[in-house]
């Protein structure tokens, strides 16, 4: 009945409760997701996935809230190399400029007439799938179907309207499906035919466009923590300055 | 510099409001952690309307432009990300901080003679509170923002004949559409802050005439000095204003550390789906709303009636309004209040998180009769708490009997419909009503220790 008790059985009760229910996967997707290892250290992982979206994603799906310039101050590379990138034009048939937002070039009723559906902006993708591992865990599970338009499904993504455009790179795999006689189904994927990268380098192109992908959903984030550090560092400090003016105050109350 | 006062106080109350409300206003000198929440409240208020006005200066109400407006304040706006942030962990804090503070007013009676209108005021600023949250929420116009609204616009459907008419209404078209996200945003930066800052004014206003209530409910003001000060009571300013600052450094240290470490608050305080553009066309698989209307939406869901679903949530919210007058034990403080009272406040906590954490899962048979049966508990609580009014005379048997039996009333209902495993997760969670009704009125019945109530002191404690 005193105090402490009720505020244990608070705490107790939100922080129990919390972790005992996690959100339910946004996903929904019921395959396990591969830890992505994510590192916005990297800058260099980074930029190197920037090259890559640019090189085989871009054409379809835009990241229409990023700008170039941006991209590029924050991973540090300069205006002459983020150019190299840009391969739409404005309105005046000139080369995007650097501050130009990052869209796409594919008109979208096309698109969805030859994909079943637009393919979407991935600006945010990161951030309403959670975290990167969806990200890698999609790029990393493409296999060979040949009842799907595009001769390919995903694990992650069942029926997904995309085609496989690392192919070339990764090669193609196919799903093993293991069943332990007790209705228990794994499912597993193996390179059957490689491409023209290694399995490491593969899984390394994975993880720079997962990087990327993180980054660019919120960029904010390369920065955010370091406000916080400097935040609660005062904040700490201003607390035992409050604290003792407060007992200063209150010593003759009893 | 006292000239300067003296012309404003011939022409305005300036020194006489200063005294009245902060220099000479005299709180209990016992305050304890709970008593950090009202002020808490109010900073968390100017917070939410400060970084609103930001906000609104770079946000767009259409909904070709709201989404990406929202993504330019993160990305463009210099500091923008900053300024959202706090907005956004804003309004869970704010929910976090107004419950405790709700929290404190139930276990130390402050609802109760002579400070029921503060409660009544108060409980018109949670209310506002929500509507302000729900179309604040709508502003991003990501999918949750879409389809929450929708499924909230949607009870008002319900209502019988005019159901229709109230949620076009509402929205301003058949649809959630471009003039619902103009009308939310008019009403989520003018309308309710208005009635907020007024409701609180008022707030502030009657508890001042009344008095502030303590952790042992005790009325200071029956014990003064001879120049009439209450003998237990202390200027809140400058004790309370510097303790207050504690206060708010501690909140403030819990409000940056998720801001800067965590601002999607593990995904309850922004959700997941609401990073992709509202489409009305894709419904999200699984439609949570934000995790402080989660306990009575789970009250909703409780009922399979769509109209009695409905009025079971708002009979949850519009049931605190009467508190007062349905706890009449005259002691305030869950101090000096019988173990069994103690009991029945646990239980209806624990009902509320439990209903809280029911909302934002997937309805599963068991979650979906353990809402039901937490519903239960949820307004039982009022009843036993009328119940322990008098501890003495009161007739627990009698008592037992009738709620149960009623709780019993409302299963039948519903027990034919069920077949399978449902039936026996039912009798399964019966439980639960049961022993809550017998561990807060037939246990103080039978064993007297917790039935006892313990002699009030005449002046405050510690």
């Amino acid at each position: 009945m005193k105090l402490k008790s009720l505020k244990l059985l608070l705490a107790t009760l939100t922080l129990g409760l919390a972790t005992a229910f996690p959100v339910a996967n946004a996903a929904g997707s019921s395959v396990e997701l591969k830890d992505a290892q994510v590192d916005l250290d990297n800058k260099l992982s980074m930029a190197r996935g920037a090259k890559y979206y640019a090189n085989y994603c871009m054409g379809c799906h835009s990241l229409k809230f990023s700008r170039y310039n941006r991209v590029a101050t924050d991973l540090g590379l300069d205006d002459e190399s983020i150019k190299s990138i840009i391969f739409t034009r404005d309105e005046d048939d000139v080369m995007s400029k650097s501050g130009s937002l990052m869209i796409s070039a594919i008109p979208s009723k096309d698109a969805a007439n030859w994909f079943g559906t637009a393919p979407p902006d991935l600006s945010l993708v990161a951030r309403s799938r959670k975290s990167g591992d969806w990200i890698y865990s999609y790029l990393t599970s493409f296999y060979k179907d040949d009842s799907r338009p595009f001769g390919v499904n995903n694990l992650v993504f069942e029926n997904v309207g995309m085609p496989h455009v690392l192919q070339e790179l990764q090669g193609m795999q196919e799903l093993e499906v293991h069943d332990d006689g007790h209705g228990h189904v794994t499912k597993t994927l193996k390179l059957a035919e490689p491409g023209k990268m290694s399995v490491g380098e593969f899984d390394q192109l994975a993880k720079d466009l997962t990087n990327f992908l993180v980054y660019v959903g919120e960029p904010a984030q390369l920065h955010r923590t370091y406000y916080g550090i400097l935040t609660l560092l005062f904040l700490f400090v201003f607390f035992i300055v409050a604290y003792l003016l407060k007992k200063e105050f209150w010593k003759d109350i009893h | 510099m006292n000239g300067l006062l003296n012309w404003i106080d011939a022409r305005f109350p300036l020194t006489d409001t200063w005294n009245k409300h902060i220099a000479e206003y005299y709180a209990p000198k016992n305050f304890n952690f709970f008593y950090f929440f009202g002020s808490l409240a109010m900073l968390v208020l100017v917070l939410q309307i400060v970084t609103g006005v930001f906000l609104t200066m770079h946000y767009k109400p259409d909904i070709e432009l709201a989404f990406a407006s929202v993504e330019h304040i993160m990305r463009d706006v210099p500091g923008g990300w900053f300024i959202r942030y706090m907005h956004s962990t804003g309004a869970s804090m704010f929910f976090i901080v107004v419950y405790l503070h709700m929290f404190r007013g139930l276990i130390y009676g402050s609802f109760k003679g002579p400070r029921e209108l503060v409660w009544l005021i108060g409980m018109l600023i949670y209310l506002a509170l929500m509507a302000e949250a729900f179309m604040g929420y709508m502003l991003p116009w990501g999918q949750m923002s879409f389809w929450g609204a929708q499924v909230i616009i949607n009870l008002f459907n319900t209502i019988p004949y005019v159901g229709e008419i109230v949620s076009q209404t509402i929205r301003g078209d058949f649809v959630i559409s471009d003039p619902t996200l103009n009308r939310f945003f008019a009403f989520h930066v003018i309308a309710v802050p208005l009635i907020l800052v007024g409701l609180v004014f008022v707030h502030i206003v009657a508890l001042h005439q009344v008095g502030s209530n303590n952790p042992d409910g005790v009325d200071i003001k029956q014990h003064k000095d001879e120049n009439g000060i209450p003998l237990d009571g202390i200027p809140f300013h400058p004790y309370y204003t510097v303790k207050d600052i504690v206060g708010v450094v501690g909140f403030f240290i819990v409000f940056f550390a998720i801001l800067f470490f965590m601002p999607e608050g593990g995904g309850y305080f922004l959700e997941y789906p609401n990073f992709e553009p509202a489409n009305p066309l894709k419904t999200p698989e699984h439609i949570a709303p934000v995790w402080y209307f989660t306990p009575f939406y789970t009250v909703l869901r409780a009922v399979p009636d769509p109209f009695l679903g409905t009025l079971a949530m708002f009979a949850a919210i519009a049931v605190l309004f009467v508190l007062p007058w349905l706890d009449k034990n005259p002691i305030k403080s869950i101090r000096y209040r019988n173990k069994a009272h103690y009991i029945n406040l646990v239980w209806f906590c624990v009902a509320f998180v439990v209903l809280g954490v029911l909302g934002v899962k997937a309805v599963t048979p068991f979650l979906g009769e353990l809402g039901i049966r937490c519903t239960q508990v949820y307004f039982l609580f009022f009843a036993v708490t009328h119940a322990h009014s008098r501890p003495m005379k009161v007739n627990y048997v009698v008592w037992f009997a009738v709620l149960f039996g009623i709780t019993i009333i409302w299963d039948l209902t519903r027990y034919a419909d069920l077949s399978g495993e449902s039936v026996a997760i039912f009798w399964q969670l019966l439980t639960v009503p049961f022993v809550y009704l017998l561990s807060t009125l037939i246990l103080p019945m039978f064993v007297s220790s917790f039935n006892k109530e313990k002699e009030v002191p005449t002046r405050v404690t510690g």
